[in-house]
């Protein structure tokens, strides 16, 4: 952690997006982190995207629970409304919040022990009602702020800073979010932002629920030899699978790609995410095939990476619920009653 | 068969007891039956006791045909209708000397089960019902539609009014109503034959139930929910609060689907659990929605830490909690004030929320719309403290009003133009030094833009851990909660001024403390009485404790709830305060009241008021 505050100078030759912002515009407060967290490598790839993106800061809306992972939506977009909630229940109150607007653009910033055991009810609920959000986990294995207890996510046989050796089958988050009928699933590394970038602005575009989850080093409690969380560790066991790339409406494809390695994928707003496939048998639209192309290659000891699943035609929560396109906090109050005449209608039924 | 007693007469004033088994259909039989009565402009009462079963289990339902309103139990049963073989024995028990018991008489019952003092009738309900339909299930539902028409016989219940009544709830479908017109009138045919019709209670036309309805409190919560415009309703289904987003859902689908595209101006969730519903609450309340729950004790509990960080964080919540029997599962499905002190300071840390006491259907209406408005205003979870008896039984009560003037009171939502000209955005600073802060909403602006969090807070909104910037907030906390007492309603207070004895009490013991202080007022004993309608205690609450030396605390809780909220939360001196407390389960009667006031002022008191 460092103790300075950000400097308010601003270079003038910053670039600006479409907005007319630069990326200061959609940092945040000071990371309190431990110096080398992944956790500041993924809000600053955050940050990118959201530049990229050229979203007006006040359309997004950042939810997070409680752990070292959930205190990072401060880090950024200081322009956004930001709620952190309870432990492992910022689904909830993202669901709510997105049932009352559904205009925002909504990510939610959680951990691995803030979705996978407290909460993993409400990830769970929350990939089954389609919210449209981009729900990002932040994956150490380890819980950091009460030093360093397996979380969910651990692998049989990693170990930890004391020694011990975790016995209990992990948690996958992407196998987890395929069984649940996740339509946006994703994994990625904190330390690879040109994969994960792109992710982040598919994922944030993308309508329902998009989850990436990102091994993300605990430096301070597992970074160490016998960890399958550590940087050097992921590096190694680091299998990219599927790399998409994110390209906004109206602009055209222009990097090249092999010939059958490509599967363009539209989005309800015009854009789309071009699906690179590194490994050529692999089929990201296919639910069976992703479970057990992930599994096979969970057995073998690799992180499968990239976008590991993508459905885009599914109905979200307020498709299933067939609200008007109006947000449910615009409707005039006049709308929403029948008034005193109305009332003694009603109330027929009832003389 | 013998003759009863002339003597005994009872027009407009007598008690019907019918015990049947769960998911016979009993319950539409026992509505009809009510309904009818009322219909006829006599008052009347109607509780249902059921069992937490969807079939098979006893089943109990009362009416009370009151000339005088008096909407509460009595405590007499003066015609049973024991149509459960199951609980004969106790049903026979349980009717009062002089009245009379109804048997389907298809199967001898044991003579051991008669009574000498009651008188017993008996019919062939379940014969007759062989005899004219086809089907067992058919069988089983006409047979309780069938004493309806004997009751109608042995009452003179005007059977056209049964007629309407039932062209009007299976509307269009003809073949319905006239097969369960046939029933009542085979069970009514029957009677007038057999049976010494008419008995000595039965009704009168009367002219007492015009401007009323009849309705239950969880549809009126939920129709002031609809008025009140909210627009997200999440939710996990518990007895006794189902009904209420159910009517709702129900309101919404008829009120609220835009006629031009189909789509609804309203979500309801049905969430994974009450930690999700409130969750859920908060996010849509947050972001500028009227957003409420409606649960009932366990859920509480369950939502304790959101309510916490409600509190804290300053999100407006309105939560419905239909009391029902605890500890623990306790009975779902009997009544009780129960969760007043859990409601009071729910969550860890200091907290304290207001809460608003509905003693009746109408009142839920009202309050419904109170509480989003004192939510918003306040930015803070409001409990509407219902109970199982309010929430589920239909009670008589006076038409619901509603002025088209009303506009939501939002509270201090900062527009885009009002962002833009402030300096800086402080979510917590008590600009207007009234204790509550300014909010703004995301999507808005980004100058408005804050972060919420249940963790240490400064007036500027920002993160801390420094001792003096967390007091102030915490102290200011303190005064919001002070402020509410100027914003929740009055108490009711009913004062001659020169008795020196109170009785308070809250919610759904309203109607039995009525009737109680009229018994009592017949015998020379006259009591003033404060009805309570929220928490904080208003400046009304401390005067009323203040200008009395012994008063009665009247709540359907086994610990004082209320009496300990009182002593903590005034200056009143415990010793003015005596408990009469009922928590078997069942609504209060008003003689239980009387009794436990006579004990407690005893002979000498009694004889002095009297003299």
């Amino acid at each position: 952690m460092s103790f300075i505050n950000k400097p308010k100078v601003r270079h003038p030759d910053l670039p600006t997006n479409e907005l007319g912002l630069t990326r200061r515009d959609y940092e945040g407060a000071m990371s309190t982190l431990c110096a080398g967290c992944g956790h500041d490598s993924i809000t600053a790839s955050i940050t990118e995207a959201l530049w990229g993106l050229s979203l007006r800061p006040e359309q997004l809306v950042k939810l997070s629970g409680i752990g070292c992972s959930s205190k990072t939506t401060a880090y950024f977009a200081s322009g956004s409304h930001g709620f952190n909630g309870v432990h492992g229940r910022m689904p909830s109150v993202a669901t709510g919040a997105n049932a009352a607007n559904k205009e925002l653009y909504y990510i939610g910033v959680s951990g691995d022990g803030d979705s996978l055991s407290i909460g993993f009810g409400q990830f769970a609920h929350a990939i089954r009602r389609n919210v449209n959000m981009l729900y990002v986990c932040e994956n150490n294995g380890v819980y950091g702020l009460t030093k360093g207890q397996f979380s969910a996510s651990a692998d049989i046989g990693t170990k930890s800073k004391k020694g011990e050796e975790n016995l209990q089958a992990p948690v996958d988050p992407c196998l987890a979010a395929l069984s649940l009928g996740g339509t946006f699933i994703a994994r990625s590394f904190s330390g690879d932002r040109e994969q994960l970038v792109p992710l982040i602005q598919a994922g944030l575009k993308h309508k329902g629920f998009a989850m990436i989850d990102i091994i993300s080093p605990c430096v301070t409690f597992n970074d160490h030899v016998g960890s399958t969380k550590s940087y050097a560790f992921t590096r190694e066991h680091y299998h990219e699978a599927v790399h998409a790339d994110y390209i906004p409406p109206q602009r055209e494809i222009n990097v090249s790609y092999g010939e059958g390695e490509v599967l363009p994928v539209q989005m309800h707003d015009g854009s789309q995410i071009v699906l690179r496939k590194l490994d050529k048998d692999y089929d990201p639209t296919h639910r069976g095939k992703a479970f057990e192309y992930l599994r096979t290659r969970l057995r073998e000891g690799e992180h499968v990476t990239g976008l590991i699943f993508v459905s885009s035609s599914g109905p979200d929560m307020h498709d299933m619920a067939n609200t008007t396109e109006m947000p449910l906090n615009k409707v005039p109050y006049e709308k929403l009653h029948p008034g005193a005449e109305g009332l003694a209608k009603i109330l027929k039924r009832y003389a | 068969m013998a003759q009863p007693a002339k003597a005994q007469e009872r027009v407009n004033d007598f008690v019907i007891k019918l015990a049947n088994v769960n998911g016979t259909g009993s319950a539409s039989a026992n509505t009809l039956l009510m309904k009818s009565i009322f219909r006829m402009g006599i008052p009347v009462m109607g509780k249902n006791y059921f069992p937490s079963n969807i079939q098979g289990l006893p089943t109990w339902y009362e009416i009370r045909v009151t000339k005088d309103g008096y909407v509460a139990r009595s405590g007499r049963v003066d015609l049973m209708v024991a149509m459960n073989a199951e609980t004969y024995a106790k049903d026979v028990r349980e009717v009062s000397a002089g009245g009379y018991l109804i048997y389907d008489s298809t199967w001898p019952r044991s003579t051991v089960l008669s009574r000498e003092d009651i008188t017993i009738l008996g019919v062939p309900l379940a014969r007759i019902c062989n005899e004219n339909f086809v089907g067992v299930r058919n069988r089983i539902l006409m047979k309780n539609i069938m004493y309806a028409g004997v009751l109608a016989a042995l009452l003179e219940i005007d059977l056209d009014v049964i007629r309407q009544l039932l062209g009007e709830s299976f509307g269009k479908k003809q073949a319905l109503v006239d097969a369960n017109m046939k029933a009542v009138q085979l069970g009514y045919d029957h009677a007038k034959e057999h049976l010494p019709c008419p008995l000595p209670l039965r009704v009168e036309r009367m002219d007492k139930t015009r401007g009323h309805i009849m309705i239950d409190g969880n549809t009126a919560a939920a129709l002031g929910c609809v008025y009140a415009g909210a627009t997200v309703g999440p939710w996990y289904p518990i007895t006794p609060s189902t009904s209420l987003m159910d009517a709702f859902k129900s309101f919404c689908q008829k009120l609220r689907v835009d006629p031009e595209t189909g789509r609804n101006n309203f979500a309801v969730i049905q969430a994974e659990d009450e930690l999700s519903a409130i969750g859920m609450v908060l996010g849509a309340n947050w972001n500028g929605a009227r957003a409420f729950t409606a649960t009932s004790g366990p859920g509480i509990s369950l939502m304790n830490e959101f309510i916490g960080l409600a509190y804290y964080a300053e999100v407006p919540a309105v939560l419905f909690d239909v009391q029902r029997v605890g500890p623990s599962t306790g009975m779902p499905t009997r009544t009780q004030q129960c969760d007043l002190l859990t409601c009071a300071y729910a969550s860890h840390g200091d907290t304290k929320h207001v809460m608003l006491f509905p003693s009746n259907p109408e009142e839920c209406f009202y309050m419904a719309v109170q509480a989003f408005d004192l939510a918003e205003r306040l930015q803070t979870p409001v409990f509407v403290l219902s109970d199982l008896d309010i929430g589920m039984n239909d009670w008589m009560c006076p038409e619901l009003k509603w002025d088209d003037g009303y506009r939501p009171d939002r509270g201090k939502v900062l527009s885009k133009e009002e962002i833009e000209a402030l300096p800086k955005f402080h979510r917590y600073l008590d600009k207007d030094d009234d204790a509550i802060p300014y909010r703004t909403l995301p999507g808005v602006s980004a100058k408005g833009a804050y972060f919420t969090r249940g963790s240490g807070h400064n007036q500027y909104g920002g993160y801390t851990e420094d001792a003096k910037e967390y007091q102030v907030v915490l102290d200011r906390l303190a005064r919001k909660f002070r402020r509410a007492r100027t914003l929740v309603p009055a108490p009711v207070i009913e004062a001659t001024g020169t008795s020196d004895i109170g009785l308070v009490a809250i919610g759904s013991s309203r109607g039995a403390v009525n009737e109680a202080r009229d018994i009592l007022a017949k015998r020379g004993i006259s009591i003033d009485y404060m009805r309570i309608k929220a928490f904080p205690f208003t400046k009304e609450v401390e005067g009323f404790l203040a200008s009395h030396d012994k008063i009665f605390v009247i709540e359907q809780n086994r610990d004082a709830q209320l009496r300990s909220l009182l002593t903590l939360e005034t200056d009143v001196p415990k010793s003015k305060l005596y408990s009469i407390l009922h928590y078997n389960g069942l609504p209060m009667t008003s003689e239980g009241i009387v009794a436990a006031v006579l004990a407690e002022l005893g002979d000498a008191a009694r004889k002095a008021a009297l003299a």
